[in-house]
């Protein structure tokens, strides 16, 4: 495997070819926010939190660092005023929908962002696609999928896979960094499926995966 | 019909279609494009041939596509001498048949000016057609896309038959890049590079693509080209496929539109039989299958990279990943994909030579450019240029001028992810460039009037309105972005805007705008964006009233 050396952040990175910036950053212990990123999953690029600015013959460009290849000499910078404030708003953004899930606080305290700066979500689901993709990719099962487009785009458990693979699986609701994938699930178990409940809900100590759960609290309006 | 063999065979057949057609012969074109269409010109093309039939062979009536002015329809163009009738009705059928045998003209049918009231018999003379340069269009009244030797008669395949019995894949190439041929359908990317990339991409597999998606709001002359002469644009794709090495085509088109698809259906099948698709076209050892597509109904799967894998039978999302889709496509496969009206331009280079097609146009845009026009203007329709021709020609020499005596606001380029400019800028050319830079990009081309009466915070509203829609819902920046540009430009029309807005939406475009995925997210702001140019006092003063403070 061929040796690729960039720039990241004034330091020069040893990567192999075909890594990712990111993962070149990961390696090296430099930190890039991500959402929708997680490393047993295909890179989806949806996010858009780990852009950085790359400097490449001359040119700026800004690139989303999970699926960007790392090529010879470019410059990368994680951190500018332009990739501040990007991430800032994208934060904002999803604060409308997820205002107290912990890890858009964290990152809301980092960036400054305000979380009253645009209005109000009924959703709190984020669409990262991270139970959607775990369900697809890891476990093959596609019992919860997305559903719809654009401004009305939702995810959604299909009963008639749920009712069978979910019982003893949800692990998606571990992953998902707004607890609406146990949400949703929950809410089509009762509507589609009721009374049918053998084990109890899994808890995030039940599973084997690093927690994200919060508890659901009321949104302040 | 037999498969033709060779380049011989094929122009003996065109030499004994065209003995067989005598070109003194009366014939009437009746439009059957969309807006002809819907006023009902199947029945004035009904009633022609009805009137005909028992005339023997004295008089010919032939159904074609769009002729370019919808805005009076039905249109009938009657050969020898290219008379335009307007408005006709299935009643006026008598009367034109009666005058055509007798060589006369239907005074009261012909155009005449709304302000002098004189009058214009043959097309060169109406001003809506007197100053385009209709290349591409022109051929429309002449042939019934149903027809193939329709196509032949009109000189058609004659440029294919050149590339394959005089030309190497490398010239035809050179010839496409030195004619500096650029992509129509919004990007203006020159169309000769993206192919070398292709053609040179290592892989063997390789394949050409003709986006006839045309989702652009207010963009109607793609479908009139694919509808009205769908063997152009296949000629054109079956060249590139030769210069490019490619063996398979796709044609991507509307779902929603029935008489396309026929009329498309119909060509590749007579190409087909006609040996000029299949194996072995014309003899020359190239070979080419086409395969016919249709969206799923979203704005979206135009954008090249989700039209790909919509192709491939996926959600058209665009693809996130920084290789392009000419290296790495369909299946992963070196992809070319080019706008039906750059496809459309390939016969006519190959034909005429690259130093002819220079000659039209521009200094950095050549050719001719199709433009719908539509909005508040007097005569709408599809309407062909050379690049380079100003506004004010477009407006007011061929669109007659804004509708009912008002004043002219502005003009908008580009649908939903193009910009409006005001009115004094009317005489900018027509140029891919100059018309990014002034921040309304011509996109597809896609010309929008706007009247004196014209709330421009409500256009803002109504385009992101559409592009909320018709976003995938992938990235972050394009779904909620275009979601809070919506809400905040939904409070200023209803009155309650806040101080703040703009600045919010400033930043809400600038994020969007370099965040997003593909370029739905990334140009939807491009509106607003212009809106703020040229418009803003209109946003502040709004914003003012609602939080009651003096302007």
């Amino acid at each position: 495997m061929t040796e690729i050396v960039l720039n990241i952040d004034g330091q020069d990175v040893k990567a192999k070819a075909g890594m990712t910036v990111l993962q070149a950053a990961q390696q090296a212990g430099i930190t890039i926010p991500t959402l929708c990123h997680h490393e047993k999953l295909e890179a989806f690029g949806g996010c858009r939190l780990c852009m950085v600015e790359v400097e490449s013959r001359g040119w700026t460009s800004y690139v989303v660092s999970c699926l960007y290849p790392v090529a010879k000499d470019i410059v990368v910078r994680t951190r500018s005023p332009k990739v501040d404030n990007i991430r800032k708003v994208l934060i904002e953004e999803l604060l409308a929908h997820a205002p107290d899930a912990p890890e858009l606080v964290k990152m809301a305290e980092e960036y400054g962002a305000d979380r009253n700066r645009f209005e109000r979500e009924a959703s709190f689901c984020v669409l990262c696609g991270l139970c959607v993709r775990y369900c697809d990719e890891v476990k093959k099962k596609n019992a919860v999928s997305f559903f719809d487009n654009g401004s009305v785009r939702q995810i959604a458990f299909v009963p008639e896979v749920a009712k069978k693979e979910c019982w003893e699986c949800q692990e998606c609701f571990a992953l998902c960094p707004t607890s609406y994938a146990q949400a949703a699930y929950l809410l089509t178990e009762a509507l589609a499926f009721p009374g049918q409940r053998k084990t109890p809900v899994k808890r995030a100590e039940d599973l084997a995966l690093k927690s994200r759960m919060i508890p659901i609290t009321p949104v302040a309006m | 019909m037999p498969r033709f063999q060779s380049a011989a065979e094929l122009e003996a057949y065109r030499a004994q279609i065209l003995a067989g057609r005598n070109p003194a012969k009366p014939c009437i074109a009746v439009c059957a494009g969309a807006a002809c269409d819907g006023m009902d010109s199947a029945a004035v093309a009904a009633a022609f041939v009805a009137a005909a039939a028992p005339l023997g062979d004295k008089i010919e009536v032939r159904t074609t596509g769009c002729h370019g002015y919808c805005e009076k329809g039905p249109n009938v163009v009657v050969t020898p001498g290219d008379i335009c009738y307007f408005e006709v009705q299935p009643t006026d059928v008598p009367e034109i048949i009666a005058a055509t045998l007798k060589g006369e003209v239907v005074e009261r049918l012909v155009y005449k000016d709304p302000n002098t009231g004189a009058k214009a018999v043959h097309m060169h003379e109406v001003p809506f057609y007197k100053h385009q340069t209709r290349l591409l269009i022109g051929d429309n009244p002449k042939i019934d896309p149903m027809r193939i030797d329709d196509y032949l008669a009109v000189g058609g395949y004659a440029a294919l038959v050149k590339a394959l019995s005089e030309m190497t894949p490398d010239q035809v190439l050179d010839e496409v890049k030195k004619a500096n041929l650029r992509g129509r359908g919004g990007g203006g990317f020159p169309a000769g590079s993206k192919w070398e990339t292709t053609k040179n991409a290592p892989e063997k597999t390789k394949y050409v693509i003709v986006n006839g998606h045309e989702g652009e709001s207010a963009a109607f002359m793609d479908r009139a080209m694919l509808t009205g002469n769908p063997h152009k644009i296949l000629e054109g794709l079956i060249i590139g496929a030769y210069a490019i090495g490619a063996q398979k085509g796709f044609m991507y088109t509307r779902h929603d539109m029935p008489l396309l698809e026929k009329h498309v259906r119909n060509a590749l099948a007579q190409a087909k039989e006609y040996g000029l698709l299949g194996e072995n076209i014309l003899g020359s050892g190239f070979s080419l299958e086409v395969e016919l597509h249709f969206d799923v109904g979203i704005f979206v799967s135009g954008e090249s990279s989700a039209l790909m894998r919509s192709i491939e039978g996926n959600p058209p999302e665009p693809r996130p990943k920084y290789i392009r889709t000419s290296v790495s496509g369909i299946w992963d496969k070196p992809s070319n994909l080019n706008n039906v009206e750059t496809w459309a331009n390939v016969p006519q280079i190959i034909s005429k030579g690259a130093e002819w097609f220079t000659s039209i146009g521009s200094e950095k845009s050549k050719g001719t450019k199709l433009i719908s026009l539509s909005g508040n203007v007097v005569n709408s329709g599809v309407v062909e240029v050379p690049m380079g021709t100003p506004l004010r020609t477009l407006v007011f020499d061929i669109g007659g001028g804004v509708r009912d005596g008002k004043t002219l606001k502005a003009i908008h380029f580009g649908g939903a992810m193009g910009g409006s400019i005001p009115a004094d800028l009317i005489d900018a050319p027509l140029d891919f460039d100059g018309m990014s830079k002034l921040g309304a990009p011509i996109g597809a081309g896609g010309l929008l009037l706007m009247d004196e009466d014209t709330d421009m915070v409500e256009v803002a509203r109504y385009l992101m309105d559409f592009l909320t829609k018709e976003s995938c819902g992938k990235c972050v920046p394009c779904r909620e972005g275009m979601k809070q540009m919506l809400q905040i430009l939904t409070r200023i029309t209803e009155g309650k805007g806040k101080q703040g807005d703009i600045e919010r939406l400033e930043d809400l475009i600038q994020v969007t705008g370099v965040a997003s995925l593909c370029a739905l997210g990334k140009t939807s702001g491009d509106p607003l964006k212009s809106m703020f140019r040229y418009f803003k006092p209109e946003y502040e003063a709004r914003i003012a009233a609602a939080s009651g403070e003096p302007k």
